[in-house]
């Protein structure tokens, strides 16, 4: 049953992604494109770009997309897909919302101790790999081409990669902009 | 009627409705409204909620709204306002999922997300080594991010074991080996 495995996967996404929107992609890759094959790895990645570029935190967006997309692939209807989304949804918020509760009654003298903050020295720059290997996972075949079967859109790929990085970094420009930039590249150079 | 719950569902909602980009980009309109509109917070503990909230898993805005919430009016505060947070995006999310499944292999599209593609992997290539900064990775310490990386690209391990591991392995660190070292 997809919602029962929806309602499972996105809970202990919501669970285990610490680090904010960027550190959860990782978790949510690796449940929705490898472990279930809910999706191929360009769509994941066309998710995470919509979810970028519309307002809301892009853990929520992410989920309610990837719902909507999971029972959409399953060949259910568009109403079965709407309870995905909100399947999704729910289930990664559920943690955080019991989670946060438990802290604000009970363990907010525990939150400062010196064990918690070894801890989180541990899971600190974990998170960090976590965030390289969702990048890793996504140069691939589907993102980029392949130099052999297609040069163009290869060299095209990797040129808008780089420019979007020195972009955003060095010259700060927004990056909302500049994946409008990268998509009217495409349409383009990519048609 | 309390006029809290209204009052949190709609500034969360805004909240929720009017950042882009997430996270850290909510901190300053969340401080606006809580802090120095409504005065449900002082700075010091938005701050100290802050710091919570990032070191919790979940998505921030999220963990923000419940313990806000919750701060203020206990479990029914805590509802309104994450209910709040999150129902822009579900609405705008589902509005786009269901127009984008219908073009989504016109070939104008399909071209447009071509390019957009290799910019989204930069998008979340680039944040890692700012990150990295904020993280305090060192060269002590810069083999966890690296070894769990390699984890997970090359031996498809699952990102949750890197979570747990790295989680006990700082217990265990500072209970163990911190003590005894100068």
């Amino acid at each position: 049953m997809i919602f029962i495995s929806l309602f499972i996967t996105f809970f202990e996404i919501g669970l285990f992604g610490f680090g904010g929107g960027y550190g959860m992609l990782s978790l949510i890759q690796n449940e929705v494109v490898h472990n279930h094959h809910w999706m191929s790895t360009a769509e994941f990645t066309n998710i995470v770009a919509i979810s970028q570029m519309t307002p809301g935190p892009i853990g929520i967006n992410s989920a309610t997309y990837c719902g909507f997309t999971a029972v959409k692939n399953a060949g259910m209807g568009t109403t079965c897909a709407v309870m995905g989304s909100a399947t999704a949804t729910l289930a990664l918020v559920l943690p955080s919302f019991i989670l946060m509760i438990l802290i604000a009654r009970l363990f907010l003298k525990y939150m400062k101790t010196p064990l918690v903050e070894s801890i989180f020295s541990g899971l600190r720059p974990a998170v960090v790999g976590l965030l390289a290997a969702a990048a890793l996972l996504l140069m691939n075949k589907e993102n980029f081409g392949t130099f052999s079967q297609d040069p163009w859109r290869f060299c095209i790929s990797v040129a808008l990669f780089l420019s979007t990085w020195v972009g955003v970094k060095v010259v700060r420009i927004n990056p909302i902009l500049m994946m409008a930039f990268a998509g009217f590249a495409g349409l383009l150079l990519l048609y | 009627m309390d006029r809290f719950y209204w009052d949190s569902f709609k500034t969360f909602f805004r909240i929720g409705a009017f950042t882009i980009g997430g996270g850290y980009a909510m901190i300053p309109l969340i401080e606006s409204e809580v802090v120095d509109r409504h005065r449900w917070l002082n700075r010091e503990e938005f701050l100290d909620i802050i710091a919570i909230a990032q070191s919790c898993p979940g998505v921030f805005a999220i963990n923000m709204s419940v313990f806000i919430g919750y701060k203020l009016r206990k479990l029914p505060g805590a509802i309104c306002s994450t209910i709040g947070a999150a129902l822009p995006s579900f609405v705008i999310i589902l509005l786009l999922a269901m127009c984008f499944t219908t073009v989504q292999d016109n070939p104008v599209v399909e071209s447009i997300f071509r390019g957009i593609r290799p910019a989204v992997v930069a998008l979340i290539a680039a944040p890692t080594f700012s990150l990295a900064k904020s993280a305090k990775v060192r060269l002590s310490n810069c083999w966890i991010p690296i070894a769990g990386a390699l984890a997970i690209w090359l031996m498809g391990v699952n990102p949750v074991w890197v979570i747990v591991v790295a989680g006990l392995g700082g217990y265990l660190y500072g209970r163990l080996i911190q003590p005894t070292e100068p």
